[in-house]
Parts: C-alpha cells; structure tokens; sequence
C-alpha cells in the first residue's frame, strides 16, 4: 500500500479522536439551546470551571487560597490532603449542579420573557464573570489533571497496523477512551431524553412554555435540571480534554471550535454535534495533510470557520437543524 | 323551570347530575397596572356541568381564565377548589391540582407527533423514579403502558387516529385545536378549561367541536368551563352562563336567563344613552 494513502488513513484516524473531543464541548451547547433558546456563550468556561474543581478537590486546594491569604496574611495552600478520583468527580458534578441552580435563581429567573438576544448578552456576562472567578477560587496556574486514564501510544493499534501494512499508526489512549465516553454519554442523553418523564418534559419545555406549564411541568425545575446536564457534560469535556493538554483559563477558547460544529451539524441535534464534531476534526487534519504544505501550514486555525462559513451560505440550518421555515 | 339550581346537587332535563360546587371564585379584582381588567367578580363551577363565559372582545374573558389556571395573579379576591381556599400558586401547581387548558392562541409541542403530545397530558400520572424508567421495569412498564391506553382512548374519542404519529407543526388549524383538546383531556382534569374552543373554526368544524365538548362532558363527567364569543353556540352548549363586560360581571344564570338580560342584550346590541 503506497505509503501517502497510509499517512492519511492514520490522520483520518487522529482527527476522528479530535473530532470527538469537539463534539464533547459542542454538545453542552446544544443541550441548553434545545431546551430554553439560549446559546450559551459561557459554555467553554463551564467546561474550564468544571476542571479546574475537578482537580481543586482531588488534589485538597483550599478554595479562593489566594485571597484568604492576601486579606488575612496567612499562608495556606492546600488541605494536605488527596481526594480519590471517584469521590472527587462527584464532588465536582454537585458543583455544577450547584452552579446551574446558582444561574437559574440570580440570571435566567430575572430574564423570563426577554428576548434571546438578552440571554445571549447575559451568557457572555457569565463567561467573564467565571474568567476572573474560576482562577480566584483555584489559582491561575497550569493544573495537571490526571484521572488515571490511559495515555499514550496504543501499542495494539501500533503492532497489529504493523504487522498488516507494514506501518504503525499512532493513536493515543486517551483519544479512544474519549470515543467510548462520548458514545456511551450521547447514548444515554438520548435515552433520557426519549424515555424519560423528565426527558419528555424537558422536549415540551424546549417547545412552547405555556404549553408546558398547563400540562404541570415547572420551568424552573426543567431549567436546572438541563444546566446540570450541561454541567456534567462541561465536566467530561473537561476531564478529556484537561488529561490531554493540562487545565488552565485559555482552555475556554477550545469552545470556539465548537462554532464551526454547530454550524455544520445543527444547533437543534444532538447526533448533529457529534458528526459535526467528526467532520471538522476529520476536515482539519486531511486538509493541514493535503493542502497544509502548499500554503505554509497552521491551516487547523482557520479551516473550521471556512467550512463553517461555506456551510451557513448553502444550509443554514445545519446538516440536522430543524429547518427553518415562516409561514406567511 | 323547576329544578331547585340552590340544591347540593340536580338532574338537568336531559339527565346528567350536577354536583355541588367545584370551583369558587370570590370578589376577584385583577389590574394591568392602572388599567382594571376585572372588577369584583364573584361565579362558581359546579361539578359536571358545562360553564360559559361570553362577551364582547376585551371584556376580561381570557384574563379570568388565566386567574383560575394561575398564569394571572388577581390582586384581590379569593380562588376556593375543592372547598378550600387556593393559596398562591404557579400555573404548573395548578395544573398538577387536576385543572387543564387549553389556549386562544394553540399552544402545542410541535416538534413532537400528535401521540407524544397527549402523553405530556399525562406527566402528572406517572410516579416511576429515574431509575425505574432507566431499567423499564416493573412500575415504569406498567405505568407506560397505562397511560399509553389513556392516551389511545382520548384518540379515538377524538377521532384523531389517523394522524397519531403525525408531527403536529404538520398539521392544519382545526386539527390543532382537537389535539390540544386531547391533550387537555388526557389529564382526566377535574375542571377543564377551554379558551375559545371555536375560534376562527368554519360552520362544518365548529359543529365538530360543539359534539365532543358534549360528548366529553356526558361521557367522562368533565367539569368544563369554556370562553366563547360566538352567542349561539354557546347557549347550546351551556347549563349556566356568566356574562361579561368592561371587566364587570353583567349577567349570570341559565342561557335563558341571560338571553333575557337587558344589560346583556345592550351589551351585545349596544344601546342608546339619549
């Protein structure tokens, strides 16, 4: 097998593992958009917050340390004490749900009634809001998170390639396991979502409010109850992608790349973000494969928004968005 | 008439028993900031009969409905259900209580079929926890397929059969109106109400809807308190009428009643003030 073909069977590869870790992120975004209208611009920071606490808590730093110790002069830093990574998580998840009902009772209940363009204002409001909170509550350093999932070259992968073509291909752990999370966790939202009393309250909220309050079901309660959802997913997001390149604030900006994803799979569907997320991560590395070279290379920064943009001019609704139709 | 309307219950001439008093509202005064959308009204639901609202546009008719199904807060008065008195509630309390609606204006869930929709009538039924549903077993299968019968029964009772699995943003006007209808229905409310069941229906559809809130009301024993602005149909329909004006209650009583009310009949024809 000629070695070019070779080369971009294995970038195919990695960038479908990219692609999944996109498709993580984008998914919190659709959750909430489904539900209440609302693109929530501060996803990206619920993912970075999620993490940071993850690895707050596990590794026993007291929270806001820092200006404990600048209004008091002491100098803590740390319970002295590790969290397993179990107990740690589901710390971690509390947190979140404590951050949505935090969102629903002082932002979103105060904003009934408004147009979106306002709730997109006060999301963007958040996100820089948790820009400044998250690093005072746990430090502005680079954090290591490590849950102890597997990393590294799978050597599987690498010798059985070998042995068929006589090339191994380099595929990280971390990247299949974030493939198999991803699939169970897109599993079991649909599921939820389906066939659930609560899932099925959460589509009639996510359609006409009036509606859904004359059939009995609280909006307030829906509307934590999807923040948490797209909380917990913020924190899986977080743990992928916090193992791979470390947590810290820029990581934020990782929701950027979820645009792109949204654009082409639908703002309105869940399988939409998940293959949206596959043909950008899949796109970027064939395209910085093939045509890279040509132009000088770093064609993963902007690759995504072109195909993006290409995508909003001939289906502006997305591969599965709902179609948008008015009736005159 | 001889039927004593004071009695804890009746038979109406055709048969059907009216109990006692279900819904009560007292001195209710709701304001728009300066603007008074309803001054002191005071009427009762009785249990089984057929209650109507009319008047002329911008008369307080949906704002009164929306009182009793707590979207709306009266500023004074009291609400009594059931024999006691209704403290604040949220419009999704009040409908867990067993009260339903429908809208002027069609409120459904339109990405959803036409099933899926009343099964939403029946979120209130189903008590499985999470866990439960997330096996399907043992209750939650039970309970499914309960309501799914409910569900089906409302069906064909509405004659809707053949769009069941249909998404209802599909869907054309008078169609929409039959399946919020059964969505309302599904909950097995004890006190339904219907704003403007008839509204912008043609003669053929109108005639339609007339027969099953009938229907409904002899079948199921439905309490159903509907809005209507079109007076022919609704003296058909009703046992007793309020009649509404300007935010005032002008007339209450048996379509005969009010159809001999002068302040109705000036209401409606307008009068001259030489």
């Amino acid at each position: 097998m000629p070695e070019q073909l070779l080369f971009a069977m294995e970038v195919t590869l990695n960038g479908l593992m990219a692609g999944v870790l996109y498709a993580l992120v984008a998914l919190g975004f659709v959750l909430i958009f489904k539900a209440s209208g609302i693109f929530n611009f501060a996803q990206g920071m619920l993912v970075v917050f999620a993490a940071m606490t993850l690895v707050g808590v596990q590794t026993g730093q007291i929270p806001f340390a820092h200006l404990i110790n600048t209004i008091f002069g002491t100098k803590i830093h740390h319970f002295g004490w590790t969290v397993p990574t179990i107990l740690a998580i589901i710390v971690a998840g509390a947190a979140m749900v404590f951050v949505a009902w935090i969102i629903e009772k002082y932002i979103l209940q105060h904003l009934i009634g408004q147009p979106d363009i306002i709730l997109f204002m006060a999301t963007i409001g958040m996100w820089y809001f948790m820009h400044g909170f998250a690093p005072l509550m746990w430090g502005s350093e680079v954090m290591k998170l490590d849950v102890g999932l597997a990393q590294g070259i799978n050597e599987t992968i690498d010798t059985t390639t070998y042995n068929w073509f006589g090339y191994g291909f380099f595929i990280d752990n971390l990247d299949i396991v974030a493939a198999i999370v991803a699939a169970l966790l897109v599993t079991a939202l649909v599921l939820f979502s389906q066939y659930t009393k609560q899932g099925r309250a959460l589509r009639a909220v996510a359609d006409d409010h009036s509606a859904a309050l004359s059939v009995g079901i609280s909006l307030r309660f829906i509307w934590v109850l999807v923040w948490s959802i797209a909380g917990f997913v913020a924190l899986v997001a977080g743990i992928m992608w916090g193992s791979k390149s470390g947590v810290q604030i820029s990581l934020a900006e990782v929701a950027l790349k979820a645009l792109p994803v949204l654009m082409l799979g639908g703002f309105t569907s869940i399988p939409g973000a998940i293959i949206g997320g596959l043909i950008i991560g899949v796109g970027e590395q064939l395209f910085e494969f093939a045509i890279g070279p040509l132009v000088g290379g770093a064609t993963q920064a902007w690759f995504a928004y072109v195909l993006a943009l290409v995508f909003l001019i001939f289906r502006p609704q997305g591969l599965f968005g709902e179609k948008i139709i008015e009736r005159v | 008439m001889t039927t004593d309307m004071n009695a804890d219950s009746y038979v109406t001439e055709d048969g059907r028993t009216i109990g006692p008093v279900v819904m009560d509202l007292k001195n209710i005064t709701l304001r728009f900031g300066g603007v008074v959308a309803i001054k002191d009204i005071s009427f009762d639901i009785r249990e089984g009969e057929i209650r109507a609202i009319i008047g002329p546009n911008g008369a307080g008719k949906s704002s009164m409905l929306n009182v009793i199904s707590g979207f709306y807060k009266p500023q004074e008065g009291e609400v009594w259900f059931r024999g006691s008195k209704r403290p604040q509630m949220r419009p999704y309390q009040v409908a867990r209580q067993g009260l339903a609606r429908t809208f002027q204006n069609i409120a459904l869930f339109d990405g959803m079929t036409v099933l899926d929709n009343i099964m939403t009538g029946r979120l209130n039924k189903m008590n499985s926890n999470l866990l439960q549903q997330a096996i399907w077993k043992g209750k939650a299968e039970k309970e499914e397929l309960e309501n799914r019968e409910a569900c089906e029964k409302v069906i064909d009772f509405l004659e809707i059969q053949h769009i069941r699995k249909t998404p209802v943003g599909r869907l054309p006007y008078g169609l929409k109106k039959r399946v919020e209808l059964a969505r309302a229905l599904a909950a097995e409310p004890s006190l339904l109400l219907l704003d403007e069941p008839m509204a912008g229906m043609n003669v053929e559809e109108k005639e339609d809807m007339s027969r099953f809130i009938l229907d409904m009301n002899d079948e199921f024993g439905t309490t159903i308190a509907l809005i209507e602005h079109d007076m022919g149909v609704v003296m058909d329909l009703s046992d007793r009428v309020v009649v509404m004006d300007y935010g005032k209650k002008i007339g209450d009583g048996t379509p005969d009643e009010v159809r001999n009310n002068q302040d109705v009949i000036d209401a409606y024809l307008g009068v001259s003030h030489d």
